[in-house]
């Protein structure tokens, strides 16, 4: 399993130099990424800016709630995917949908806070419940937890209305904008997965995140420094939950419905397949490993049919791409990337020797 | 956490450590059997004895890292023997290990921090720690005092066995210890990187006192006023350290069986 290596900002160092520039300078990729981000609508269409971006968004912001536990705490939670389809669910139960018999309908501003919270209870309570175990065992009992929940929205008609579940929940209409609209859609999931991301690498560096990999490296020694690592565990999981919990409105907004095929087991080893692909050692992974993900989706089945084969292979397609980043690079592309420009920076060292 | 003028009204009185019929069996092994020891406040003592004597089992019961099966574990007056590790930590013990035991993936200097942020407030902030903050005044202190200033922002995976050694004692010494568990310290340090640790021990605040397991006597009883000896489990022979050198049971059992 790859880990988080956030050292190569010794703590502090940058809050020193308050001055703006070195900041620009250290910010500079992730601000022209953000402003290549930003001026995109006014070039791309609104099947580049909802189909492949806005799900590339939301899925890496999952898979960043994902890589946020299995990164730097040590804890692989296959449960992610559950609790954004917790928040999913109740954001149609308590707010708007076609089903006037079970939603609640009301106003979004209620109805997204509860659901967020609901999401974050559940999360919680998986951490809870897995906080003292380590590795397969936590992947088991987090798995376990995912299939419960995805049988119970297929099985329950009274609240999550079986395999149906639920169609027509739009993104609401406030501040004179309606966030339905495919730009102002795109900018809301893009607000929201650019603040996860920066709040995630924020928090790497702070006493929280420093302390969780210290109990992914060494949890007895964290016991014995003074952490109570059970605790610590749980409220990392409460974390995790509140990010995915916001990625699973924005999805059901997106895709104006959920339904239990939408968190199934394969949904589940999908998101893990994403954060493993894109690289746990980073935030920037899970939305790299996302953007793959999307791509391959997409084109992959009219690419397969255009060489002559048949499209429903591209699953075979994103198995066989997994096996080789993992073969070979097993902290994703992530670390494929670090390991090139290491070898760059190493050979322009030479040169310039 | 305690202020100094407490901590010395505390260590005044009564003892630092104080293990009353402590036993403690893994399955069918007895690997501590009705252990009473006490140890006063600022007291540096060695526990010797050889391999599979209960030396760590008693420091694992001291710390909480394995309960007692029986028995009572008191730590400064207090009644410590159901407690979890953190919450020993922060009363003011603290532990090294045998085996070292650090965050490999993270550098030095976080390991250090982290040992100081484990207790002290905010441990759990979400908010970074400021380069100006006291707290990493402390981090520099500490690491300068063990000689890593040269390393401190490399990864503790990197470093050389004897690094990571005074590295352990480092995060040891974090906070406002008042009693400390060394477990054999000096395994695996070549004779230079020995003479720093001694005078590392010996340069402790007078009321910091420590128990130290160590095989090598040389350091052990340069360190230490008191000697406890194990053997099987039970606490076999006390006293100081010249007392305990010229015991003919202990030379016999100990010195003389080639473990020296």
């Amino acid at each position: 399993m790859a880990l988080a290596q956030t050292t190569e900002t010794p703590i502090g160092v940058g809050a020193q130099q308050r001055s703006v520039s070195p900041w620009i300078a250290k910010q500079a990729p992730n601000l022209l990424l953000g402003l290549v981000l930003v001026l995109l609508p006014a070039v791309a269409n609104d099947f580049i800016l909802d189909q492949i971006l806005g799900w590339t968004l939301i899925l890496g912001m999952i898979a960043l709630s994902l890589m946020f536990l299995a990164g730097y705490g040590g804890m692989v939670s296959l449960a992610q995917m559950s609790v954004a389809g917790v928040s999913g669910y109740m954001i149609a139960v308590l707010g708007t949908s076609s089903l006037p018999k079970i939603s609640l309908f009301w106003p979004w501003w209620v109805a997204a806070p509860l659901s967020i919270g609901i999401a974050v209870l559940f999360g919680t309570f998986a951490g809870a419940l897995s906080a003292r175990t380590e590795g397969i065992y936590t992947i088991m009992i987090t798995l376990a937890l995912a299939a419960a929940f995805f049988y119970l929205t297929l099985q329950n008609w009274p609240v999550f209305n079986g395999f149906n579940g639920f169609t027509t929940i739009p993104a609401p209409h406030f501040l004179g904008v309606n966030w339905r609209d495919p730009v102002p859609l795109y900018y809301m999931i893009l607000f929201f997965a650019a603040l996860s991301y920066a709040v995630v690498l924020y928090l790497s560096r702070s006493p929280f995140g420093l302390a969780l990999q210290g109990v992914r490296d060494n949890p007895r020694r964290m016991e014995a420094i003074g952490y109570n690592v059970t605790a610590h565990r749980i409220a990392a999981y409460a974390f995790a939950a509140l990010i995915a919990a916001v990625g699973g409105i924005l999805m059901v907004w997106l895709n104006n419905q959920i339904s239990p095929f939408s968190i199934g087991i394969d949904v589940v080893i999908n998101l893990l397949v994403i954060a493993v692909v894109g690289g746990l050692s980073h935030p920037i992974g899970p939305f790299i490993g996302a953007l793959i993900y999307v791509i391959l989706r997409t084109f992959a089945l009219d690419a397969l049919v255009a060489v002559g084969l048949d499209g429903r292979r591209f699953q075979t397609l994103i198995g066989l791409g997994f096996l080789i980043i993992v073969l070979f690079s097993p902290d994703g592309v992530v670390g494929i990337w670090r390991r090139l420009s290491e070898r760059a920076r190493a050979a322009g060292g030479r040169n310039g020797a | 956490m305690s202020t100094i003028a407490e901590r010395l009204a505390a260590a005044g009185t009564g003892n630092a450590i104080e293990l009353r019929g402590v036993s403690r069996f893994f399955g069918a092994l007895a690997a501590l059997i009705d252990v009473t020891l006490s140890v006063r406040p600022g007291e540096r003592r060695a526990v010797l004895g050889s391999n599979g004597a209960g030396k760590t089992t008693l420091l694992n019961c001291v710390t909480g890292d394995f309960p007692p099966s029986s028995g009572t574990v008191r730590f400064f007056g207090e009644d410590v023997t159901i407690l979890p590790p953190h919450e020993r930590i922060r009363r003011g013990l603290r532990r090294t290990y045998q085996i070292s035991l650090l965050f490999q993936g993270l550098s030095v200097r976080d390991n250090v921090y982290l040992a100081c942020r484990g207790c002290s407030r905010g441990r759990y902030s979400f908010i970074r720690t400021r380069a100006n903050d006291a707290i990493m005044q402390s981090v520099a202190d500490l690491i300068s005092l063990v000689h890593l200033e040269a390393v401190a922002d490399r990864l503790v995976g990197e470093l050389a066995h004897g690094q990571q050694r005074q590295l352990e004692i480092a995060l040891a010494l974090a906070g406002a210890p008042r009693f400390i568990l060394l477990d054999e310290p000096a395994a695996g340090l070549s004779p230079n990187e020995r003479g720093d640790l001694v005078a590392i021990l010996t340069a402790l605040p007078s009321h910091i006192g420590y128990i130290i397991i160590e095989h090598d006597m040389d350091v052990a009883l340069r360190v230490v006023e008191s000697v406890t000896m194990m053997h099987n489990g039970r606490i076999f022979k006390e006293g100081a350290p010249r007392e305990i050198e010229a015991d003919p049971e202990v030379q016999q059992l100990y010195l003389g069986g080639g473990h020296g």
